[in-house]
């Protein structure tokens, strides 16, 4: 493409491979015709949001590890590249996307992981995959190929686009590649259940945040607090004797991370509550898993989706319905001067309104 | 090229009636304080680039939010530029004052609202200190992580709008990792929430592109940040080097034995020096360079940590490796690395801090190709790092009074700032672009880039009243940017040059 070309002078640029090349013409044309592009990668989280109408633009091709030097604590991938393949790659090194990203489904890539934003249950201990994310690719509405950020753990140069996307569910840009920091795997860890109620579990859970206490995930299912502990041999084997408890299998985590617990098999819809880590138990009509050590709370549920989402704004926080087609908002609304800005937003980076269209909030 | 602002390539900015704007001001607000006296407004010239001064058209110092929105309801109104300052210590002159702009002095709001121990979070005013959130936290053994030099004086307001970084980041995060929910003033001067009290929000993250945006899209007026535990024990080991390259392999290698230190700092010898000579930290003054790298967490962790570590600085060729013996000692060897810059002023009369970040692995190549231009330049460079993170701070030493040698400094600096963008870096690490390095964002992004981050700030601001000409240059200053390189062909290094 001759965009491309036209900046391949600049020191440590690289042109677009073919495929990307491909992503880059089928935008182009689509913003000369004005047609409405539907962006997927392996439509693991199509689930989440309105569906979206137009033409298919599939990234799944777009795929494959472009460098990664563990002694830099960084990989860059293209967008297409599936998370079981980078998981992988960063498993043989003993490091690890710190974030616990969800998949959903064996096709799910790294472009959907960043373009939802969505976090596994690490995520208080560790930070959020925005958090991770040091440099973008992307594809504008402009129809330009351009890098935001870099390699580097530390950059303040212009404004933060590559977070500003993550999260984003594809509507102000498509990221085609993208450099991430990693993070050695811990060298030991613990798994623990411990008999309590969920009220205790919170109060404790509170109490122990305050504390340098090695937890890095933690989960009330309803039945136990589950625990994973995390650090040097020392610190886990310290808390696991001072905390007691029955050992718990290690595939709890994925199967919380993936939402297959038993829990989740319940027919209501199922909400996600992001709330302060110190709510209190809903104390609703439903059924309540608590995770994030309090912060994020699954609710099975038959109440509206007004009641649901009031409820979380009451506690100063926000839901999302993960049961498709179930809400007619299935984020949860915005103030209006906020909703005006994120238009602002919009239209001057999707111009031609041709990304992912309605697929976050109607007016976006 | 000078960096003051220059209507001509950043941009017109629009004529004000000063008496009728401090009119309007004063009418609505009879109670806000106003500077507008030449004598008065002189401590507002610069912030802490102070080698560049401007005198704004007059200074505003509200202790209000409703006044700050009406401050701002009135400039829009007027179409009157506004420059947003907090303690006034950041090192990129993010806000230099523009002589047709009203200069807004968020210092009185220094306020901590609320430290919550439960929540783990400090709700504060924008003009209270990076360290007095710490310091109100530590009541309830936790802190606020990110630590700049300058967290002494320096305000969360223009922490958040820098995205402030420290010596702790590549541990802890810069502050965009370390916010929960920013409260802005628009330029119309309404008041708006990003991010929230939970771990994220509904809708597009606005608080991370706000976070270092340096004031270009809206106001800071209040500040939620988490809080950690503190970290019941620190190590420092202390590892000297007979050769520089040594030194910054064994940062990759530290990091490769699956070691992240809280921190992970390197001086080489002109520092090390300046700094013994300063603070008497124990230094030792003939290594080439050193490694100081800190362990913190529990007891049983520091020690396993502290084991490996000195076992990976043993093998990586260390000529000397000595451990804080006690919290003393661990100060002491902070205090020379925290004084640096100042133990550097007093070996020259001036000197220029760069902030330029690589990937850890081009440090070795980065440190000679400093050591060439400081010979091509005649002008001595003192090496002070953030190793673990790649964030160098070369700091330029030269003499204002000797005609040519800061406009040699300044180019001995963008030579330094294109090479790390050349092998895969940036510009500035945490000191923000300002109007510092507003040329080299013309390396670091190409036209359309800038023209993308331009569609941004209209997208908040599209009178571009919010901090005019600062961060983002035009396409017309990089245009004459260019065209000055190649005028310049002659000039050393050609192979650097990218237009």
């Amino acid at each position: 493409m001759s965009q491309v070309e036209q900046h391949s002078h600049r020191p440590g640029e690289r042109a677009a491979s073919d495929t990307e090349a491909a992503l880059l013409e089928q935008v182009c044309s689509a913003i000369h015709s004005r047609t409405p592009l539907s962006i997927q990668g392996g439509g693991s989280k199509s689930f989440l949001g309105h569906s979206v109408p137009g033409e298919l633009l599939d990234i799944s091709p777009h795929r494959g590890i472009v460098t990664y030097d563990p002694t830099e604590l960084v990989i860059t991938v293209r967008a297409g590249t599936r998370l079981s393949t980078l998981q992988a790659e960063l498993d043989a090194q003993g490091q690890m996307l710190a974030f616990e990203p969800p998949h959903f489904s064996d096709r799910a890539t790294v472009g959907g992981m960043l373009a939802s934003g969505l976090s596994g249950p690490r995520r208080p201990w560790t930070g959020s995959a925005r958090d991770f994310v040091l440099g973008t690719r992307v594809i504008t509405g402009q129809g330009k190929l351009l890098r935001f950020g870099g390699e580097v753990m530390k950059n303040v140069a212009g404004y933060d686009l590559s977070r500003l996307l993550v999260g984003s569910y594809g509507t102000l840009g498509i990221i085609t590649e993208a450099s991430m920091k990693v993070l050695p795997k811990p060298r030991a860890s613990a798994h623990l259940s411990l008999e309590m109620d969920p009220g205790a579990a919170l109060q404790k859970l509170s109490e122990w945040g305050q504390k340098p206490f090695p937890i890095t995930a933690a989960c009330h299912d309803g039945n136990a607090l589950h625990l994973r502990l995390e650090g040097g041999t020392g610190s886990v084997k310290d808390a696991t004797e001072m905390l007691g408890g029955d050992e718990l299998d290690p595939a709890f985590w994925t199967q919380l991370r993936e939402l297959t617990l038993p829990f989740f098999s319940d027919p209501r819809p199922l909400w996600r509550l992001s709330l302060p880590n110190h709510s209190p138990l809903l104390n609703t009509e439903g059924d309540e898993l608590i995770d994030w050590g309090g912060a994020q709370r699954w609710l099975k549920t038959d109440m509206s989706e007004h009641a649901v989402q009031q409820l979380a704004l009451s506690l100063g926080g926000h839901a999302t319905c993960y049961t498709p087609g179930h809400s007619e908002y299935p984020f949860q609304p915005l103030p209006p001067l906020l909703m005006k800005h994120h238009q602002q937003l919009k239209q001057k980076l999707d111009p031609s309104a041709i990304f992912n269209l309605g697929r976050l909030y109607a007016l976006l | 090229m000078n960096i003051l602002h220059d209507e001509r390539i950043d941009g017109a900015l629009p004529d004000v009636d000063k008496p009728a704007l401090l009119n309007a001001l004063r009418t609505d607000m009879p109670e806000l304080q106003i500077l507008h006296q030449r004598e008065d407004l002189k401590p507002y010239e610069c912030d802490g680039l102070s080698a560049y001064r401007t005198t704004p058209l007059l200074v505003v110092l509200p202790d209000r939010i409703e006044q700050v929105q009406q401050i701002m309801r009135i400039c829009h109104q007027r179409h009157v530029p506004v420059v947003a300052r907090g303690a006034g210590t950041g090192l990129s002159g993010g806000a230099l004052p523009l002589e047709k702009g009203v200069l807004l002095v968020m210092a009185r709001f220094n306020r901590i609202l609320e430290i919550d121990p439960e929540a783990r979070c400090a709700r504060v005013q924008p003009g209270v200190r990076n360290l007095a959130i710490s310091e109100a936290a530590a009541a309830h053994q936790l802190y606020y992580a990110p630590d700049p030099s300058s967290q002494i004086a320096c305000s969360i307001g223009g922490n958040v709008a820098e995205n402030a970084g420290g010596v702790h980041c590549l541990k802890y995060g810069l502050t965009v990792h370390n916010l929960l929910q920013v409260e802005i003033v628009t330029v119309e001067g309404e008041r708006m929430t990003l991010g929230s009290h939970a771990l994220d929000a509904a809708g597009y993250d606005l608080m991370a592109l706000f976070t270092g945006s340096e004031g270009m899209l809206g106001i800071v007026v209040e500040v939620t940040v988490k809080l950690l535990p503190k970290p019941p024990m620190a190590r420092v080991l202390m590892a000297s080097f007979d050769d520089i390259g040594k030194a910054g392999r064994a940062v990759g290698e530290i990091i490769s034995a699956g070691i992240i230190p809280g921190g992970l700092e390197m001086m080489d010898n002109l520092a090390i020096r300046a700094a013994e000579d300063f603070i008497h930290a124990g230094y030792p003054v003939e290594a080439a360079a050193i490694l100081l790298c800190e362990l913190d967490g529990v007891e049983s962790d520091v020690n396993e940590d502290t084991d490996t570590v000195r076992n990976v600085l043993e093998a990586a060729g260390a000529t000397e490796i000595r451990i804080a013996k006690d919290e003393a000692e661990r100060q002491r060897f902070w205090a020379g690395r925290k004084n640096a810059f100042p133990a550097v002023g007093r070996m020259s009369p001036d000197y220029y801090c760069m902030d330029g970040t690589i990937p850890r692995r081009e440090l070795p190549h980065v440190l000679q190709g400093i050591a060439d231009l400081s010979d091509t330049y005649g002008l001595r460079v003192a090496n002070v790092f953030h190793a673990g993170d790649g964030n160098m701070h070369p700091l330029i030493l030269f003499d204002a009074n000797q005609e040519g040698e800061l406009e040699r400094a300044e180019e001995l600096g963008g030579k330094i700032l294109e090479l790390c963008v050349k092998v895969g870096g940036s510009i500035t690490g945490e000191h923000g672009v300002g109007r510092e390095k507003i040329n080299q964002m013309c390396t670091q992004f190409n036209d359309d880039e800038l023209e993308l981050f331009h569609a941004v700030k209209a997208a908040f601001d599209p009178q571009c009243l919010l901090n005019p000409g600062k961060n983002i240059p035009t396409l017309h200053r990089c245009a004459e940017f260019g065209a000055m390189h190649i005028h310049n062909g002659e000039l050393p290094f050609p192979e650097l040059e990218r237009f």
